[in-house]
């Protein structure tokens, strides 16, 4: 043993590898001192809905086996990780944070938990998660909220807030978050670490339970660029389990992190630069830039202007996906259901009544509204051809530039029940990242400066299957500056 | 602009109605509160009004993968047990409900 237990669980993933390659630290070392930080914080930060203690040691005694024959399946191997509680684990209750799943048990892994098992990582535990990843706060969980680890009193973002604050507070490694329209990248930027989105289609959704279907993609949280790009190469590839995954062979995205930059075009949008957005956040951004500047990258100002449209798009299309995506909900066939009731459609009604939160139902109800009869033309098809505006406008900037740099989050953590009366607040939450997830672009959020003492995050937005280019450029600015290496008190 | 659309304040009739078409029952407090919240929500939406569309194919998702047809070939299904173990009631290896004629 070359370290204790707290400083081993504040490793980066890769790091934590070479002390396993090298004989200096097991896997169930390693698992033990996450789980022994697991019981220390948990009490302040909830990051964990379920614990999957005894699971997690067999794991680590099988990657450290294997370690010992000679086979290291790749870099997550014998890496304690969490994953979202939306992510489907065999024999693990899955409850994507909604009382209506209590008590179901996934027959079958997400194909995301399989890949990261064959890889040899060691799961830890199920995030935290607004409910159905529809929240920008992580305060939407029956399973109560998580808190940030820089500011208990405050939110860590979401809808994964599980996942970034378990990577935050050093209660995993890695984490696995899903981003539907901002959900990853907008806590990573949060609780200050990395968090990616990757091109729709590049990571199978099987297994992932459904949200807003055209829009949602699995990613990584990580406490830097290369533990996310290691990430990315383990969980992505095609499944022919989802009928929009990209059939192209595996790639190895470290081989994009080469440090430079120079040449590079990047355009600033002037949009993503809000009414609201907070000073600090606006002077730290500033600071990114001139960064980038020094990197030997071009900057130059773009206009986007569907940007302000993208909300609106958004927040019909997702809604109107998940009304159809819930249905599956009806009491019959898993879950918490009321089923001492006269007939089949009380069974309905009463489950779905008990069983899901107020923003579930607000999103049930605005999607049934904007699909039904009458509406239909004017909300949801209108949404959609906007949609189609807004990847052109995309693809056209994208001709000019490499990349796009804005900042994640118009603002830093805010307090807990600030924006949770007032649903359009909180979908303000989400401006600067609703507009990729439209167009199914990657994009990454990493740690970018610091401000009233909490974190702020910058983002990089690339053109489709441009993956290895946000993560070029984000690598490139992570180790020109110390944010990622900084780690709240807790 | 909005004259195609101009948005409306929601009634608690018009929040049951919807409501009831996908079959979420909610109380009368919870139908008085969804009607302000979802009337503020879409007056979000009226920007769209402003965009002109006119001949705008609509997208529904954003990559060029098309109708994926594979081998026609028989495989395990997942196993049966582990499926009725989660429905709230089952019998003789079905998923038992409710009558649906009350």
């Amino acid at each position: 043993m070359v370290n204790s237990g707290s400083d081993l669980t504040g490793l980066t993933a890769h790091e934590a590898q070479e002390l396993l390659a090298s004989g200096k630290v097991s896997s169930v070392e390693l698992t033990e001192a996450v789980l022994a930080r697991v019981d220390e914080v948990e009490p302040q930060i909830n990051s964990y809905i379920t614990v999957t203690r005894a699971e997690a040691l067999a794991a680590a005694t099988r990657a450290d086996e294997a370690r010992s024959a000679g086979n290291v399946e790749g870099p997550l191997s014998g890496i304690p990780v969490m994953v979202k509680d939306n992510l489907s684990t065999e024999g693990v209750p899955t409850t994507a944070g909604s009382k209506i799943l209590l008590g179901y048990t996934p027959p079958y892994d997400a194909h995301v938990v399989s890949q990261l098992r064959s890889g040899g990582a060691v799961i830890i535990g199920k995030g935290n998660l607004d409910e159905f990843a529809m929240g920008s706060s992580t305060e939407h969980s029956a399973f109560g909220e998580t808190h940030n680890p820089w500011d208990t009193d405050r939110v860590p973002g979401g809808s994964s807030g599980g996942p970034a604050a378990g990577v935050a507070a050093s209660e995993c490694f890695i984490s696995l978050g899903s981003d539907t329209g901002g959900s990853i990248r907008q806590p990573a930027a949060l609780c200050g670490i990395v968090g990616m989105k990757p091109t729709y289609g590049l990571v199978s959704r099987y297994g992932l339970i459904a949200f807003g279907s055209s829009l949602d993609q699995i990613g990584p949280f990580s406490r830097d660029v290369r533990d996310t790009a290691d990430t990315l190469s383990v969980i992505s590839g095609h499944d022919r389990r989802d009928s929009t995954s990209i059939n192209a062979p595996g790639q190895d995205f470290s081989s994009a992190l080469t440090g430079d930059i120079s040449g590079m075009r990047l355009g600033v949008p002037r949009e993503y630069l809000v009414d609201g957005m907070e000073p600090g956040v606006k002077a730290t951004f500033e600071k990114s830039l001139e960064t980038l500047e020094g990197l030997g990258a071009t900057l130059e100002e773009v206009s986007l202007p569907l940007t302000d449209q993208a909300l609106a798009v958004y927040y019909i299309i997702a809604p109107s996906e998940a009304s159809a995506n819930l249905a599956r909900f009806d009491g019959f066939k898993y879950g918490n259901a009321v089923n001492d009731v006269p007939t089949a459609w009380d069974v309905m009604d009463q489950t779905r009544e008990q069983g899901f939160g107020p923003e579930v139902k607000r999103r049930i109800l605005i999607g049934a509204y904007a699909l039904s009869a009458g509406y239909y033309d004017a909300y949801y098809k209108k949404a959609q051809q906007v949609r189609t505006l807004i990847i052109r406008e995309f693809a056209e900037t994208f001709e000019k530039f490499d990349a796009l740099v804005t900042p994640t989050s118009p603002t830093v953590a805010f307090k807990a029940g600030d924006r949770m009366d007032d649903p359009v607040a909180m979908y303000l939450s989400d401006v600067c990242t609703i507009p990729v997830n439209i167009a199914g672009l990657p994009a990454i959020s990493v740690p970018g400066g610091m401000s009233e003492d909490l974190p702020v995050g910058l983002q990089f937005i690339g053109p489709q299957l441009g993956d290895g280019t946000v993560l070029r450029v984000a690598h490139a600015y992570e180790q020109a500056t110390e944010w990622h290496g900084l780690k709240p008190a807790i | 602009m909005a004259d195609e659309l101009t948005t409306p304040d929601l009634t608690a009739d018009d929040v049951r109605h919807i409501a009831a078409l996908t079959r979420l029952g909610l109380t009368d407090n919870e139908v008085e509160a969804m009607r302000g919240q979802l009337s503020s929500i879409l007056k979000v939406f009226e920007s769209l009004q402003q965009v002109d569309t006119e001949g705008v194919e609509p997208t529904g998702h954003t990559t060029e993968v098309r109708t994926v047809l594979r081998e026609d070939e028989a495989a395990e299904s997942l196993p049966r047990e582990g499926i009725l173990k989660n429905a709230p009631d089952s019998e003789a290896g079905y998923v038992k409900v409710r009558p649906v004629l009350g």
